[in-house]
């Protein structure tokens, strides 16, 4: 800021000093944001060293977790958490996007402020909360429904049963319950949907909010109805605005980890139906460091850690370059 | 497509009633979908204080749980444990985040700013799990044992970035003109930010540490391999300790009804203390906006 000041003035010399530890202060402390980082990636490096050695590349492509033989690969945990998480945006997008549009074009200011609210309450949810509810509300519903499948057509489920048994798996069966328990695969999209769509949600309103007026006026101006100039004029400006939210709500999703582990089943095994119990990376993390032997089972762990790490990484950079792209200068 | 259909008749003719019925027909949808979002959050508030009010008595705060499968017992444990935990977050979360934020927001010349603002940018990304990974690598191996100061390192470090991100905007809404006036009193720059620009801030600040606090005070996960939980009320900051997030997974979990309802208690309780956070924080700085 002192370029501000015309050249000639000069500070008394107590104060620079007194600027020079001020600086050298901030700086020092902001530094420990970087070290964060790097400790980061230098800590999950180092104590995932061993299972790297062993496996390299291939623990990301092998199915096997197994901890009698020593042998791990995540490839089940990398399809289950990539699989829930873009059934889970699949289902949320659409949902947020429309109540982004119901606050920021439909609703009258009395209500808006209020479903405003709402969304944002809907982030603070604990993720625990979210497990618990998933675990004492949506389970015996979700369990009443795969009972139902299950007698309904018990030709099918014998079948089903049987190709599931030997590992396999056809279209009818895939939307078969394989035990009838309530948990899996579904329970764990369904909750996930719920998680992450505030966060797409609020971004969208954001860059909705952002579409200049000119823009609705003049579809108006042609005639247009309120659909029209939404679908026409409005989502097709705030495109890319609302792809970061939804990008930034991938990255909660792939790391989201209780919510999840309560209620997926934790079976590490690629889905034989959308019921199935899976398991994702972070939910296996919370489930096995804990008792992992020192090892390479606790490096294997920690490996999907440093993986999840760097998933993150690359998954935010990529929202905040469309973000940054989206938003005017100055705001 | 909707532009070259209107072209022919732009006066009275009215709307076609293919267009009519389909502006209604996704009104009512977008209607819809924003009752879907809303839904969740008023069922889960709705169960919890069904299931969960009646567990929430004078013992529930006063006492230690109670061995496995027996009735009766508290949350003591748990509620002074996330005080304990969430009290050093904060300490760190409000040093290293304000300082970063002023260090953003102050000196946008400085070389290393592009790159500690992406940092902050990018770690507020990482999954809260991968951090309790980091910080049992950091402070539980060299310890050897867990403790509720590894979890309040944990916490704060998932803070800094929420803290970092709306100290600088705030620190930005204070006008180039009050810095400037302050300057050409004389004052240094470390005088002109700490006692004029801070202040005038800080309604800002301390609603983004409130938003902060909110945040992490319902996580468990970074809590797992740090604060680990401890069935007794624990002070210690070296000792192991637990917090309700990690009460209520560990009840929730768990096989026993007992524990099952006093995991309900305990999310009401949780869930309603991080409302009120985040409600009075929104209000608080309303007028900004």
């Amino acid at each position: 800021m002192n370029e501000t000041l015309p050249r000639k003035v000069k500070l008394p010399r107590l104060s620079s000093r007194g600027d020079g530890i001020f600086r050298t202060v901030i700086i020092g402390l902001s530094l420990i944001i970087a070290l964060t980082f790097v400790l980061s990636i230098v800590l999950l490096g180092q104590q995932s060293w061993p299972a790297i050695q062993e496996f390299g590349l291939g623990f990301l492509t092998t199915n096997v977790w197994n901890p009698v033989t020593s042998e791990y690969g995540a490839l089940s945990l990398v399809m289950g958490t990539l699989l829930t998480s873009f059934l889970a945006l699949l289902i949320s997008v659409p949902l947020a996007i429309a109540s982004a549009l119901f606050v920021a074009e439909y609703a009258p200011k009395w209500l808006a402020n209020p479903v405003g609210y709402l969304v944002e309450l809907l982030a603070a949810v604990p993720s625990v909360v979210y497990g618990l509810w998933a675990l004492f509300a949506l389970k015996p519903l979700f369990q009443q429904v795969q009972l139902w499948l299950y007698t309904s057509n018990p030709d099918l489920t014998g079948h089903c049963i049987e190709l599931f048994n030997s590992n396999k798996t056809s279209l009818p069966c895939f939307f078969m319950p394989q035990v009838p328990t309530g948990l899996g695969f579904l329970l764990a999209v369904t909750i996930l949907a719920i998680m992450i769509l505030p966060f797409t949600a609020s971004v969208a309103r954001d860059v909705i909010r952002l579409v200049p007026a000119d823009q609705r006026e003049a579809m108006y101006a042609l005639g247009a109805t309120k659909w029209e100039v939404i679908s026409l004029a409005i989502l097709p400006y705030a495109r890319a605005g609302i792809m970061g939210g939804v990008i930034l709500a991938l990255g909660r999703a792939l790391g989201e980890t209780l919510a999840v582990a309560m209620v997926i089943g934790n079976t590490p095994e690629i889905i034989k139906s959308i019921w199935s119990p899976t398991a994702t990376m972070a939910s296996m993390i919370a489930n096995q460091f804990g008792d992992a032997r020192e090892g390479l089972q606790r490096a294997s762990v920690v490996g999907l850690g440093l993986t999840l790490f760097f998933v993150s990484v690359f998954v935010n950079l990529i929202a905040r370059s469309i973000i940054l792209r989206m938003t005017p200068k100055g705001l | 497509m909707a532009v070259s259909h209107l072209t022919p008749q732009l006066t009275r003719g009215g709307l076609s009633r293919g267009r009519k019925s389909k502006n209604a027909l996704m009104g009512v949808m977008i209607g819809l979908g924003t009752a879907l979002v809303v839904a969740p959050l008023i069922l889960i508030f709705g169960f919890l204080l069904i299931k969960g009010v009646g567990a929430l008595n004078l013992d529930f705060f006063l006492k230690n749980p109670a061995p496995e499968g027996e009735a009766g017992g508290g949350w003591a444990n748990a509620i002074t444990g996330s005080l304990l935990i969430l009290a050093m977050a904060a300490v760190l979360g409000v040093v290293v985040g304000v300082a970063g934020g002023i260090f953003l927001a102050e000196f946008p010349r400085h070389r290393l700013m592009p790159t500690i603002r992406m940092l902050s940018d990018v770690l507020s990304g990482i999954p809260a799990i991968v951090m309790g990974l980091v910080v049992y690598a950091l402070v539980v191996k060299p310890m050897g044992h867990f403790s509720a100061m590894a979890g309040g390192i944990a916490l704060g470090l998932l803070m800094v970035p929420i803290v970092v991100r709306t100290t600088e905007e705030v620190l930005k809404l204070v006008p180039l003109s009050v810095r400037e006036a302050g300057l050409a009193l004389g004052l240094p720059q470390w005088k002109v930010i700490l006692s004029i620009v801070l202040p005038a801030a800080s309604g800002g600040i301390i609603t983004g540490l409130m938003l902060a606090l909110a945040r992490v005070a319902g996580e468990a996960a970074p809590l797992l391999f740090t604060a680990f939980g401890s069935n007794l009320v624990n002070l210690n900051p070296l000792q192991p300790t637990s917090a309700l997030p990690l009460q209520i997974y560990i009840g929730a979990t768990s096989a026993y009804d007992e524990n099952q309802r006093l995991a309900q208690a305990g999310a009401l309780l949780l869930i309603t203390l991080i409302f009120v956070t985040s409600l009075l924080a929104r209000f608080a700085n309303r007028p900004r906006r």
